[in-house]
C-alpha cells in the first residue's frame, strides 16, 4: 500500500538531488534557480502527503500559496537574471562579486 | 530672632555674591563697601544675639529651617542651634572678619584681584557662620568643607605663584586626610544614633558609649571612643594638630589678611569649636580625651620650638598659631572646654592683631618678609609698634593681658587634671609641655619682636627711604584689635570660665570638671593675677623667655649663630620642621604617585586598556579575520553551509 | 497493487527527470527535464487524490513559469562552456551531503526515531468528495486574508519584473500624458497685438 512514507521518501530524494544540482551547477545561475524550483517541488510533496495523511486541506492550501510565491520568485529571479546578463554579459555566479553593501 | 539669625548668615553671602559675580559692575569701592557693611551688620546683630542670650537671659534656640532630604528615616536638615557657645563664636568670627575686611582695603590696595578677594572673605564669613550655627552634623560638615574651600582659594589667591599653588594644594590634601576621619566619625554617629541632629545624638550618647564596634574583626572597641577619635582626626586636619599641621605654615603664601582671619583667628579654631560642641560625646570616652590631650601637648610644645628658627615673619606667627592651637587642644583633652573656647576667643583677637601687625610691617617693607632684613622699625611705625607690643604680651601671657587669663587658666586646668590616675603620666607630660611651651612662646615671640622693631636697621637703603606708617585702614583694625587683646580677658574670665556662661552648651561630667577646681581658688581677676604669680611658674617662664630673647637677639646677637652651629643636629631637625614635610612629600605623596604610576601603567594601560579594552577589540579583530574567510561572497558556499547545517539538525533530531 | 506500480513508475521517471535537470549540459534540455519532472509530480499528486493542485501545477508551473524559464534561457546567449565546469570537482561533496541527508531522512521516515507513526496509507475520500470544492471552501473563508496577500505578492512580482527589465532607450519618442493634459492654449498659440503696417505704395 502506497502511503505517507513513500511520498516522503520520493520527496527526500528529490530534495537531495536538488542539493546535488546546486553543488555541481554552482556557476550557472539559471540552473540554480531551477534546482530551487525542484526543492520547492519536494517541499510541496511533503505538504500534500501530510495533508492527505491527516485528512486536512490546510496543507494543500499551503501548497497553493507556495506555488504562488514560487511563481513570483521565479518571475523576479528571472528578471534579475535578465538585467544581470544585460549588464555583465554573464550569468556566472563566480563573477557576480561586485555587490557593495 | 529667626530673621536676625538668617540675616547674620546670609548678609555676607549676598555680599560675596555681589562682589564676586558683579565685581566689574560694582567696582572696587562698591565691592569693599558692600562686604564691609554686610559683615559689620552681621557683627552688630551677633552682638545683639549674644546680649539677648546672656544679659537678657534668653533661651538657647534650636530649630530647623528647612528639610533638605529624608532618606531612610535620616533627616538632612538646615537648622540653627544658637546658644551662648555659638553666640560667642559668632561675635568673634564676625568681629575679626570685619576688622580684616577693613584692613584689606589698605593691604590689597593695588591688587588686581581686589573684588575677588572681598568676595572670598565674605564667603568665608558665611561658611564659618554656617559651621558654628549649625544644629546638625551635615550642616557642620558643609561649613567645614566650605571654609576649607575658601581657605584653598585664598591660599592660592596669587595663583600665578607656584609656591602658592603648591601650598593650597597641600592644605587641601592634608585637610582631606582629616576630613576622611571626620566623615567617618559622622557616619559612626549616624550608625549608632540614626540621626544627624545634635540634640538627638547627644541624648543618645550614653547608649553609644555602651556599644562596641569591630573595625578590625576580632577586636571590639568602644563605639564612642572610635567616633570621638575619628571626629578628632577631622579637627586635627582643620586645626592643624600634629601630624596634620604641615599645611598651616605653608598657607602663609596667601595674603596676610587671610592668614589673620582664616589661618589664625577663625577657621583653624573650627576643630576646637567642634570638639567643644561635641563635649557631650567626648565626656563619655576617656581614651579619646587622652588622645586629644596627647596630640595637643605634642603640638603645643614642639610646634612652638619650630617658631624659634623661622625667619619669615608670617611663618613665625604661623608656628605660634600651631602652638596656641595645641594649647586649646590640651584644654579640650582635660575636659576644660570652656578654657579652650576662652583661649580661642582671646587668641583670635591677639593673633589676628599680630598677623595684621605683621602685614602692616610687610606693607611698609614692600613685601619683604624676612625678619633678618628688618630691625629698628619702632621709630618708623609707632602705631604698629605699640599694637605689636600688646599682641606679643598677650601671646606670651603677660599678666593682665587677654592671653594671660586664658592661658593661665588653661595651665591651671591641666595642673588639676590628673583625675584619671591610671594614666596620670600623660597628664604630667601634658602639664610639662604646656609649661615649657610658655617659655618657648615668649622666646620666639620676642625674638621676632626684637628682630623686627629693635636693633640695628638691616634693610637696604631703597626700602629704608620709603619706610613710613601704614594708612589708617590698616592701623585702625590694629587698634581695634589691640583693645580686646588687652582687656577682654580681664572682663570675661569670670563669667566665661567660672560663671557657667556656656550653660547647657558644654557638658562636663562631674569628676572631669577641672575648671570648678580652678574656680575654687578664683576670687576676681585681680586676685587671679596675684594668685598666678605665687602659684605657678608660668608667668616667670614667660618672663624668662622674653629675657632670653632680649639677651640673645639684642644684647649678644652673635650667640644664636654659634648655638646653631654647635647644636647643628638639633638645628637641622628644627629647620626641617622635624622632617614632616619630607616624610609627606617624599614618602606619602611620592608613594602615592608611584602607586598611581603603577596603577596607571600596569592597571590602566596594560590591563584595562591593553588587555580588556584593546585586547578585546584585537581578539575580535583577529577572530573576525579568521571568520571573514567564511564570508566568501559565493552563493554556493552559503548554500553548502545551509545544507550542511540542515544535515546536522537532522542528525540531532535523529540521535538526540 | 496497480496503484503501487503506477506510483513506482512515475516516481522513477520523476527522479530520472530530476537527474536530467541537474546533469544536462544544455540549459534548454534542463528546462525540458524540469517540465517533465513537473508533469510526473502532477501525476503523483493525482494519485494522492490532490487533483486541484495537480492541475494547477501543470497549468501554472508548466504553462507559465517553465515557459518563462524557456524564454529566458533561449533569449540569453549563454556561453555554456564557461558556466559549466568544475563539474566533477564538487560532485563528490554534493553527493556526500545529499547522501547524508537522504540517509538521515530515510531513517526518520522509516525508523521510529521521530516517535510518530508514519506508516499509514492515505484515507480514501468519501463518495462525492470534490477536492477543488473542499479546497475552495477553506481558501475563501479561513485563508481569505492570506489569499489576498498572495494576490498582492503576484502584483508585486509583476511590477518588480517590469521595472527591473524595462530600460530607457535614448531617441525613443514617447507620449507624456500628464503634459498633454496640463497644457494650456497660451503655451501653444501666441497672439501678438501690433499696429497695422503700412504697406509699400500706400499713402
Amino acid at each position: 500500500m502506497i502511503g505517507l512514507q513513500h511520498y516522503l521518501t520520493v520527496s527526500a530524494i528529490l530534495f537531495a538531488l536538488a542539493i546535488v544540482g546546486i553543488f555541481i551547477n554552482r556557476r550557472n545561475l539559471i540552473l540554480l534557480l531551477m534546482c530551487i524550483e525542484l526543492m520547492l517541488l519536494a517541499v510541496n510533496f511533503n505538504f500534500i502527503a501530510f495533508s492527505r495523511y491527516l485528512g486536512d486541506e490546510t496543507g494543500q492550501v499551503f501548497v497553493f500559496f507556495i506555488l504562488t510565491v514560487a511563481a513570483a520568485e521565479a518571475a523576479i529571479g528571472l528578471a534579475i537574471l535578465v538585467v544581470l546578463f544585460r549588464n555583465r554579459r554573464s550569468i556566472n555566479v563566480q563573477e557576480l562579486d561586485t555587490m557593495k553593501g | 530672632m529667626e530673621n536676625i539669625h538668617l540675616t547674620i548668615v546670609f548678609a555676607p553671602l549676598v555680599a560675596a555674591i555681589v562682589a564676586g559675580l558683579f565685581g566689574k559692575q560694582v567696582g572696587r569701592a562698591g565691592a569693599h563697601w558692600i562686604t564691609i557693611l554686610s559683615v559689620g551688620l552681621s557683627f552688630i546683630l551677633s552682638c545683639l544675639v549674644l546680649k539677648h542670650l546672656y544679659w537678657d537671659g534668653g533661651e538657647a534656640q534650636n530649630y530647623t529651617l528647612y528639610t533638605w532630604a529624608v532618606s531612610d528615616g535620616l533627616r538632612m536638615e538646615v537648622g540653627f542651634l544658637v546658644d551662648r557657645l555659638t553666640a560667642l563664636m559668632m561675635v568673634v568670627v564676625t568681629f575679626v572678619s570685619w576688622m580684616v575686611h577693613i584692613y584689606t582695603v589698605g593691604y590689597m590696595h593695588d591688587d588686581p584681584g581686589y573684588q575677588r578677594f572681598f568676595s572670598y572673605i565674605s564667603l568665608f564669613t558665611f561658611a564659618m557662620l554656617m559651621l558654628v550655627m549649625s544644629n546638625n552634623f551635615l550642616q557642620l560638615f558643609f561649613g567645614w568643607e566650605a571654609v576649607g574651600l575658601v581657605s584653598y582659594l585664598l591660599i592660592g589667591f596669587w595663583f600665578k605663584r607656584e609656591t602658592a599653588i603648591f601650598a593650597n594644594l597641600k592644605a587641601f590634601l592634608v585637610n582631606r586626610v582629616g576630613d576622611f576621619g571626620f566623615i567617618l566619625g559622622i557616619a559612626g554617629v549616624v550608625m549608632f544614633s540614626g540621626s544627624l541632629d545634635y540634640a538627638t545624638v547627644f541624648a543618645s550618647s550614653e547608649f553609644i558609649a555602651n556599644q562596641q564596634i569591630e573595625v578590625i574583626p576580632g577586636t571590639a572597641w568602644n563605639a564612642m571612643t572610635v567616633i570621638c577619635i575619628l571626629l578628632f582626626i577631622g579637627a586635627m586636619g582643620k586645626s592643624a594638630q600634629a601630624p596634620l599641621h604641615v599645611w598651616l605654615p605653608d598657607s602663609m603664601e596667601g595674603p596676610t589678611p587671610i592668614s589673620a582671619l582664616i589661618h589664625a583667628a577663625t577657621m583653624v579654631t573650627a576643630g576646637i569649636f567642634m570638639v567643644a560642641r561635641m563635649s557631650p560625646l567626648y565626656e563619655f570616652s576617656e581614651t579619646a580625651l587622652a588622645v586629644v590631650l596627647t596630640i595637643g601637648a605634642i603640638t603645643a610644645f614642639f610646634m612652638g620650638l619650630l617658631g624659634v628658627v623661622q625667619n619669615d615673619i608670617k611663618r613665625v606667627v604661623a608656628y605660634s598659631t600651631l602652638s596656641q592651637l595645641g594649647y586649646m587642644t590640651v584644654a579640650l583633652g582635660v575636659s576644660a572646654y570652656s578654657a579652650a573656647i576662652f583661649h580661642l576667643m582671646t587668641h583670635a583677637f591677639f593673633k589676628a592683631l599680630l598677623f595684621l601687625g605683621a602685614g602692616s610691617v610687610i606693607i611698609a617693607m614692600h613685601h619683604e618678609q624676612d625678619i633678618r632684613k628688618m630691625g629698628g622699625l619702632r621709630k618708623y611705625m609707632p602705631i604698629t609698634y605699640w599694637t605689636a607690643v600688646v599682641g606679643t604680651l598677650a601671646l606670651i601671657g603677660f599678666p593682665g593681658t587677654a592671653g594671660f587669663f586664658s592661658k593661665d587658666a588653661l595651665i591651671e586646668a591641666v595642673k588639676y587634671s590628673h583625675w584619671a590616675e591610671t594614666d596620670a603620666l600623660v597628664y604630667w607630660i601634658a602639664y610639662l609641655s604646656v609649661l615649657l611651651g610658655v617659655f618657648v612662646t615668649a622666646l620666639y615671640s620676642f625674638r621676632m619682636f626684637f628682630l623686627v622693631f629693635h636693633g640695628e636697621e638691616r634693610m637696604d637703603k631703597e626700602t629704608k627711604s620709603h619706610l613710613h606708617e601704614t594708612p589708617w585702614v590698616v592701623t585702625a583694625p590694629l587698634i581695634l584689635l589691640a583693645i580686646p587683646s588687652l582687656v577682654i580677658g580681664w572682663i570675661t574670665i569670670e563669667p566665661v570660665l567660672f560663671g557657667g556662661f556656656f550653660g547647657e552648651a558644654i557638658s562636663v561630667t562631674t569628676g572631669h570638671d577641672v575648671l570648678v577646681q580652678v574656680g575654687e581658688t578664683f576670687h576676681g581677676s585681680w586676685n587671679f593675677i596675684i594668685h598666678s604669680l605665687t602659684a605657678g611658674p608660668a608667668v616667670y617662664l614667660a618672663l624668662a623667655g622674653a629675657a632670653t630673647a632680649w639677651f640673645l637677639y639684642l644684647k649678644r646677637p652673635d650667640i644664636p649663630a654659634s648655638i646653631a652651629t654647635k647644636f647643628s643636629g638639633l638645628y637641622d631637625l628644627l629647620d626641617h620642621k622635624y622632617y614632616f614635610d619630607d616624610l609627606y612629600i617624599k614618602g606619602f605623596a611620592a608613594g602615592g604617585r608611584r602607586i598611581g604610576q603603577f596603577l596607571w601603567s600596569k592597571g590602566d594601560e596594560l590591563i584595562i586598556d591593553g588587555i580588556i579594552v584593546n585586547g578585546t577589540a584585537k581578539q575580535i579583530g583577529r577572530f573576525a579575520g579568521i571568520l571573514r574567510r567564511v564570508q566568501t561572497g559565493y552563493l554556493y558556499h552559503y548554500a553548502f553551509a545551509m545544507f550542511f547545517g540542515l544535515t546536522l539538525i537532522l542528525a540531532w533530531l535523529l540521535w538526540a | 497493487m496497480f496503484h503501487a506500480i503506477l506510483f513506482y513508475f512515475f516516481s522513477a521517471v520523476l527522479l530520472g527527470a530530476a537527474l536530467g535537470v541537474i546533469f544536462s549540459r544544455n540549459p534548454v534540455h534542463a528546462v525540458m527535464f524540469l517540465v517533465l519532472a513537473f508533469f510526473q509530480s502532477a501525476v503523483l499528486w493525482l494519485l494522492a487524490e490532490a487533483e486541484f493542485l495537480a492541475i494547477v501545477l501543470v497549468l501554472v508551473y508548466v504553462g507559465a513559469v517553465m515557459v518563462l524559464f524557456l524564454f529566458v534561457v533561449m533569449m540569453l546567449d549563454i556561453n555554456v562552456e564557461r558556466v559549466t565546469g568544475g563539474f566533477a570537482k564538487y560532485l563528490p561533496l554534493g553527493i556526500l551531503v545529499a547522501g547524508l541527508m537522504v540517509t538521515e531522512l530515510a531513517l526518520i521516515i522509516w525508523g521510529q526515531g521521530s516517535g510518530v507513526d508514519l506508516s499509514g496509507g492515505f484515507v480514501a475520500m468519501p463518495e462525492g468528495y470534490s477536492n477543488t470544492e473542499a479546497l475552495g471552501a477553506v481558501l475563501y473563508t479561513e485563508h481569505v486574508y492570506a489569499f489576498e496577500i498572495a494576490a498582492v505578492i503576484l502584483l508585486l512580482a509583476i511590477v518588480a519584473a517590469i521595472t527591473l527589465t524595462m530600460r530607457k532607450r535614448p531617441g525613443l519618442k514617447q507620449q507624456d500624458v500628464a503634459k498633454q493634459v496640463a497644457v494650456r492654449a497660451e503655451d501653444r498659440v501666441r497672439i501678438v497685438k501690433m499696429d497695422a503696417e503700412r504697406g509699400e505704395g500706400e499713402s
